[in-house]
């Protein structure tokens, strides 16, 4: 309703002989207006065919919808008015799509995944859930199949990367998902995911893929820490128990050294005394043999000079006193007789 | 001048029907698609899948546009429930083509409702087949894979609950997957479209089945552990075991090396000590004399009261001195 008025006072305008007379009143020559004419339809015609493929990316032309060529980075030509028709696409680029999780800031429209919650849970091959999040890398590597043969071949990507993911964490323990497992999920799911690329005719070639957070669900996480925690507490048990061992029998080991070593000290003193007393022994025995006699009384008296000046009493009777012993000033020390 | 522009007007107005009559009989078929023309409604012709610019009768002929790609079918997610009862949420999609156009739009008209059968047919083809397998069939692809196994769990024997182990498989989700695409595609053939593949995107537990998954989860997660804590404690032990074992060992080796060096060396003085005073009579003889000196050194000490008679050894000496010098007795 609204664009009617506007219709109805054009009409009206082409009606009105003032309208028209007011419009041809400027004195501008006709072939001034032509020429104006001519040079804006130049310009429009340049304009709209003339185009730029930047340089990451290759040009598709098509004629009247049939494919005419690709081109390269730069500026290039082509049939105005929807003859020719041009998409560039940005086949240099390396493209990401993100599965189970968002980063903002992105520029390529299929990047982010519009169910995140639903994308990354999945069950494992042993029946567990797990929550996996990952990227998938890719590059337009056939601008031609890319747009001809495929509708939609981003999506496209996006629905077999989830197949094949599911389909490899399908096959495998949620420990292998979790933790020990990452590198060969990551290579198998890139081979599955070229092997279905080519068979779907996406034209695009993947590169990479990376997992990112690999989770279990939530509501058993403390579980899984646990876990982890227990593990801490073996290794800290067996430390434990290795260090009292690596305190205690080291020591050992050097006080058992300590003990054989002085006994081998213990070997030699003996011996060696035992050979020094008999080599001094050997040395008096051979003056002895020269004279024995003088020597034992020389070396008996040597013996009583010394002891008898240390000794306490000393008592000398007669021999023919006999019995003298009653009178003796007993003090209840033992009695030497000699 | 009012007459003249209403034939200018009238002009311009038929060059340009004209000029879109002429202009109908040419039309674009792009790369990416194929276009079936019909005459009142009815298809005159095969369809045209050469791009670029085509010809056609003005105004009683129509162009229909059917594209040749490979386009997606997303299904959507259904709950349903496995041969072993367990209810899943299925999400399928898969890549279908229109191969034969006259067919398709004989019998379909248009995209839209190519959807809908889709989503009927696919959609009872997987209900089927999810209904007919187990979860696990559902999951699993290769049946003949080995899962890696944590170095940590090395030694827990295989068969406590199901760590670390796949259950076995007879078919798996290709297999599944096949079987959805084969039916399928013998019925989606009669509209002219070719089914390039189904798969199953997502497979996830239902919220209701989720809270057991969980529990059994957290139950297996405890089991393991218990398990580390108790190897833990073992290992220790058995640590604390070597470690008395390994210092009784070494404590009585060296108390055995002690004993015998101190024998061997006691026993080799003894033998010096025997060879020296045995060496011929009068070496004993002098032995016992320097002994019997060196204990009267020992003995005779300041507490001691010595008797001396005249008799004895040192003062007969005395008493003989007149006499001639007479050989002393010998020691005892």
């Amino acid at each position: 309703m609204s664009t009617l008025p506007p219709i109805l006072e054009s009409s009206a305008m082409t009606n009105q002989p003032p309208a028209l007379q007011t419009f041809q009143m400027p004195h501008i020559p006709v072939r001034t207006i032509a020429g104006i004419i001519a040079i804006i339809v130049l310009i429009v015609l340049a304009w709209t065919s003339c185009y730029t493929v930047q340089a990451e990316s290759e040009g598709v032309v098509l004629r009247f919808g049939k494919f005419l060529k690709t081109v390269e980075p730069g500026l290039h030509f082509k049939l105005p008015f929807g003859v020719d028709q041009v998409t560039v696409l940005p086949t240099r680029r390396q493209l990401k799509l993100e599965f189970g999780f968002l980063t903002p800031g992105y520029t390529n429209v299929d990047q982010p995944t519009k169910d995140p919650q639903q994308e990354r849970s999945m069950v494992t091959g042993d029946l567990n859930a797990a929550l996996v999040e990952w990227v998938v890398q890719y590059r337009i590597d056939d601008p031609k199949q890319y747009l001809f043969d495929v509708r939609n071949p981003a999506q496209t990507l996006r629905d077999l990367s989830e197949a094949a993911m599911r389909e490899v964490i399908g096959d495998r323990t949620v420990d292998e998902v979790i933790t020990i497992g990452r590198q060969d999920i990551e290579i198998s799911a890139l081979a599955r995911m070229q092997e279905l690329a080519k068979r779907y005719m996406l034209g695009v070639r993947v590169d990479q893929v990376q997992l990112k957070n690999v989770n279990p669900p939530a509501e058993v996480q403390a579980s899984f820490n646990e876990v982890n925690k227990a593990q801490q507490d073996r290794e800290n048990a067996i430390n434990i128990a290795n260090g009292d061992y690596n305190e205690a029998v080291p020591r050992a080991r050097g006080q058992a050294d300590q003990a054989i070593r002085a006994a081998e000290g213990y070997r030699f003193k003996r011996v060696n005394e035992a050979e020094g007393d008999v080599a001094s022994f050997n040395a008096m025995l051979a003056q002895y043999i020269k004279a024995p006699e003088i020597t034992r009384t020389r070396l008996y008296l040597e013996t009583m000079g010394d002891v008898l000046p240390v000794t306490g009493e000393k008592i000398i009777i007669d021999e023919s006193m006999r019995n003298l012993l009653p009178i003796l000033p007993l003090t209840g020390k033992p009695l030497e007789k000699k | 001048m009012n007459k003249r522009g209403c034939l200018i007007l009238l002009s311009i107005v038929l060059a340009i029907v004209i000029l879109r009559t002429l202009l109908g009989c040419f039309f674009a078929v792009h790369q990416t698609e194929q276009v079936i023309i019909t005459q009142f409604g009815k298809p005159v012709g095969d369809p045209i899948t050469d791009p670029g610019l085509h010809f056609k009768l003005p105004i009683i002929q129509d162009i229909n546009r059917i594209d040749k790609r490979f386009l997606e079918w997303d299904g959507t997610p259904v709950a349903i429930p496995t041969r072993d009862k367990t209810y899943i949420h299925v999400d399928t999609f898969a890549r279908w083509r229109i191969n034969d156009a006259k067919t398709f739009f004989v019998r379909l008209r248009d995209e839209r409702s190519a959807q809908s059968r889709l989503e009927d047919i696919l959609g009872s083809e997987t209900r089927n087949a999810v209904a007919k397998h187990d979860l696990i069939e559902i999951i699993r692809t290769d049946k003949n894979r080995k899962p890696l196994r944590d170095e940590n769990l090395k030694n827990v024997p295989t068969g406590l609950g199901t760590i670390g182990v796949l259950p076995p498989i007879q078919y798996g989700r290709l297999k599944i997957e096949d079987e959805i695409k084969s039916k399928a595609a013998g019925k989606l053939a009669e509209f002219g479209i070719d089914l390039l593949d189904v798969r199953l995107k997502r497979v996830n537990y239902n919220p209701d089945v989720l809270d057991r998954i969980y529990q059994r989860m957290i139950s297996e997660r405890r089991q393991i552990a218990q398990r580390f804590r108790s190897e833990g404690e073992g290992e220790a032990a058995r640590i604390a075991g070597q470690k008395e074992r390994d210092l009784n060992e070494i404590q009585s080796t060296a108390y055995r090396q002690v004993q015998q060096i101190r024998g061997e060396a006691d026993g080799k003085a003894t033998e010096i000590y025997a060879q020296a005073y045995t060496q011929n009579p009068q070496a004993a003889e002098f032995y016992n004399f320097l002994k019997s000196m060196e204990t009267y050194r020992k003995v005779l000490t300041k507490d001691a009261t010595l008797v001396f008679s005249t008799d004895s050894d040192l003062f007969g000496l005395l008493k003989r001195a007149n006499a001639k010098p007479q050989t002393l007795p010998p020691a005892h």
